[in-house]
């Protein structure tokens, strides 16, 4: 028989029974969505992780307070990271391009007649351009001296600039803090969303200005200006684990700690790279077996509607053996049925995968990255699973006897 | 030359059911001639074997020993898919129950054989204009698109006719085609196949009614797997 007429056959059988296809079409198009969506949304995570590591810029070192003697605050005099750790490594460690050192509040910013609440005030260092990759778009940044100095100046992310004053041009604008008053000196370039922070929506400042002004007084007394994290950019032509140990051994002098029992932990960007993308596989393995074990219940789905199909057109099928078909024409008829259920609901299911992960990343829950690769894979499987899952249905309904299939009620 | 073969020619066929003590031996050694254009009424009672001859000659079965060649064919040892070949081209049923395929329209179920066609394919158009032709030869030329749902039993046994017809069979074979027709309905259906008689096809009918019967030009009657009478025109033609 020709290919074309196995086809006309199956798919009017299809569609005699619109409903009935359309249930048992159901778990193929889950499946293959699922397996789409899945894809789609590890493939998001790892560009997010991808993104953030290299907007962090390169060689970056990241020096962490860790507080394994006695707990946060228990010896206020010793423990943790300070701001003048900071410049001590810069000074002294050799190999080092830039360090930064955040402390972060959230206030109200007022321009003249506009007022944004709960924005993200950044204090930071001279060298946060540089490492952190920022370029400034309007104006300048802040330099050491105004750093030193408390100067109550800021630079503006994009998108609050704009907020704040719209089309007219910022800088040498005032802006009130909380409820001091600063004066804007630059702005910066569009960066964008990385992982969860919006640097255009921030504003930045003199880290000094935050210690003295956005610390909550009874915090700032006992921890002082300690910091939680500092950055350091190794220079190009450096060694990294020769900075690591020069940066173990100055802090560990200063704090008068050993080396064994360390008040802080150093982690270089490749460990976070390797933690994350370990997290990243564990995760996307177990989407895969998910969508997988989907997959394999929609064509149990199929078989099981097909067993039942046959045993319901078990007259049908004695009537097309009576005229003439062979208990071939009969195992390809319901074969193609359940490929061409298959099919559909696999085409289908790219459609609703496809538009799932669009509509997860616009409605800004998940960030989703569709991955052509895994369409055709899931469209591959699903025709699979249906020629798998209809061969026996397909096979019983060929051996069926013509007379007993047309006697059948 | 000698004369052309019947139609139909068994020799010796029985068919055996079950094994052992539970054997039933439903066709006991029958032979059959049927010839070309005629037209036979098969009666009997139930277990006469009646239906397992029809069924052997229709294909839908296998003889357990003799021979059976339709139009000079042995076909008796055919497997599956030879008999399915054989049932579409030379073979047109028409059965009591009509047998149509719900939710399709009529000129959809005339044209079903066709898909099953082998050998030269035709045009969709080709077959498309021939099911017309059959559909408005038995009178529904104006009902190509109902379904079975929207038609008389008698329009529908008129669409199964159509359908024995389309692949111009040697040989129409009807089980008790009017057997759920009311009576006006069933002599349509009679006459219908009168026609197609005069009109040269060959029929061999089951039956249980002598009225129906009385359409045919022969009557063979079967009784315990054997021919109990071969009638011709009403005076006996074989007695067994």
């Amino acid at each position: 028989m020709k290919t074309s007429k196995v086809i006309t056959i199956a798919w009017n059988g299809l569609v005699k029974n619109k409903l009935r296809s359309l249930l048992t079409m159901l778990g193929v198009i889950i499946g293959v969505a699922a397996v789409i969506i899945m894809i789609a949304i590890s493939a998001g995570a790892e560009a997010t992780i991808e993104e953030e590591i290299t907007s962090l810029g390169s060689n970056l070192i990241f020096v962490q307070a860790s507080f394994t003697r006695g707990g946060p605050g228990a010896q206020p005099s010793s423990g943790g990271l300070v701001y003048d750790d900071a410049f001590a490594i810069a000074d002294e460690v050799s190999g080092v391009a830039g360090v930064v050192v955040e402390q972060s509040s959230s206030e109200t910013v007022k321009a003249s007649n506009n007022s944004i609440d709960g924005v993200s005030v950044l204090g930071s260092t001279e060298d946060l351009p540089s490492v952190r990759d920022i370029n400034i778009a309007q104006g300048r940044y802040f330099t050491q001296q105004e750093i030193d100095r408390t100067q109550k100046v800021v630079v503006l992310g994009a998108s609050l600039a704009e907020e704040l004053f719209g089309e007219a041009p910022p800088v040498g604008q005032i802006v009130t803090v909380g409820t001091t008053k600063f004066t804007v000196i630059g702005v910066f370039a569009e960066k964008g969303l990385v992982g969860d922070v919006d640097y255009d929506a921030r504003v930045y400042m003199p880290i000094t200005v935050v210690f003295q002004k956005f610390t909550p007084s009874q915090f700032a007394r006992m921890v002082g200006d300690r910091v939680r994290l500092i950055y350091v950019e190794v220079a190009e032509d450096a060694n990294q684990d020769d900075v690591i140990l020069q940066i173990e051994l100055l802090l560990a002098k200063r704090h008068d700690v050993s080396l064994d029992e360390p008040d802080f932990s150093i982690t270089t960007q490749q460990d976070i790279i390797t933690t994350q993308e370990a997290t990243t596989e564990a995760f996307r393995n177990l989407l895969a077996w998910v969508a997988a074990v989907s997959l394999i219940v929609g064509g149990i789905g199929i078989m099981n509607i097909m067993m039942v199909s046959v045993t319901e057109r078990t007259r049908e099928i004695g009537i097309r053996q009576s005229i003439g078909a062979s208990p071939n024409d009969i195992r390809m008829q319901f074969l193609t049925e359940a490929l061409l259920l298959s099919l559909v609901g696999g085409l289908i299911g790219v459609f609703v995968g496809v538009g799932g992960s669009w509509l997860f990343n616009l409605t800004g829950g998940m960030r989703t990255v569709i991955v052509p690769s895994s369409i055709l894979l899931a469209f591959g499987s699903s025709a699979a699973v249906g020629i798998f899952f209809g061969y026996y249905p397909a096979n019983n309904a060929a051996q069926l006897d013509p007379i007993e299939a047309l006697r059948h009620e | 030359m000698n004369k052309p073969h019947p139609i139909i020619q068994t020799h010796n066929i029985t068919k055996v059911y079950g094994m052992g003590d539970a054997q039933v031996r439903a066709l006991d050694g029958v032979d059959l001639s049927i010839g070309e254009n005629e037209f036979v009424a098969i009666m009997g009672p139930s277990g006469s074997g009646k239906s397992t001859v029809m069924n052997i000659l229709g294909c839908l079965d296998r003889p357990t020993a003799g021979q059976y060649f339709l139009a000079g064919e042995d076909v008796s040892q055919f497997d599956k898919t030879q008999l399915a070949i054989i049932r579409n081209e030379r073979i047109g049923f028409v059965f009591q129950s009509f047998n149509l395929l719900a939710r399709t329209t009529a000129l959809e179920n005339v044209l079903l054989p066709t898909l099953y066609n082998r050998g030269e394919e035709k045009e969709n158009a080709e077959y498309h204009q021939k099911g017309i032709a059959v559909l408005e030869s038995v009178g529904l030329g104006d009902r190509l698109h109902h379904q079975p749902h929207e038609m008389s039993g008698g329009q529908i046994q008129r669409v199964a006719i159509a359908r024995a017809l389309i692949n111009d069979p040697v040989i129409i074979l009807a089980d008790e085609p009017t057997g759920n027709l009311d009576s006006k309905s069933g002599a349509e259906i009679m006459e219908l196949l009168t026609e197609l008689h005069a009109q040269g096809s060959t029929i061999v009918m089951v039956t249980h009614e002598d009225e129906i019967a009385e359409y045919a030009q022969r009557v063979i009657r079967f009784r315990d797997g054997v021919i109990e009478t071969d009638k011709k025109n009403g005076h006996t033609l074989v007695q067994s």
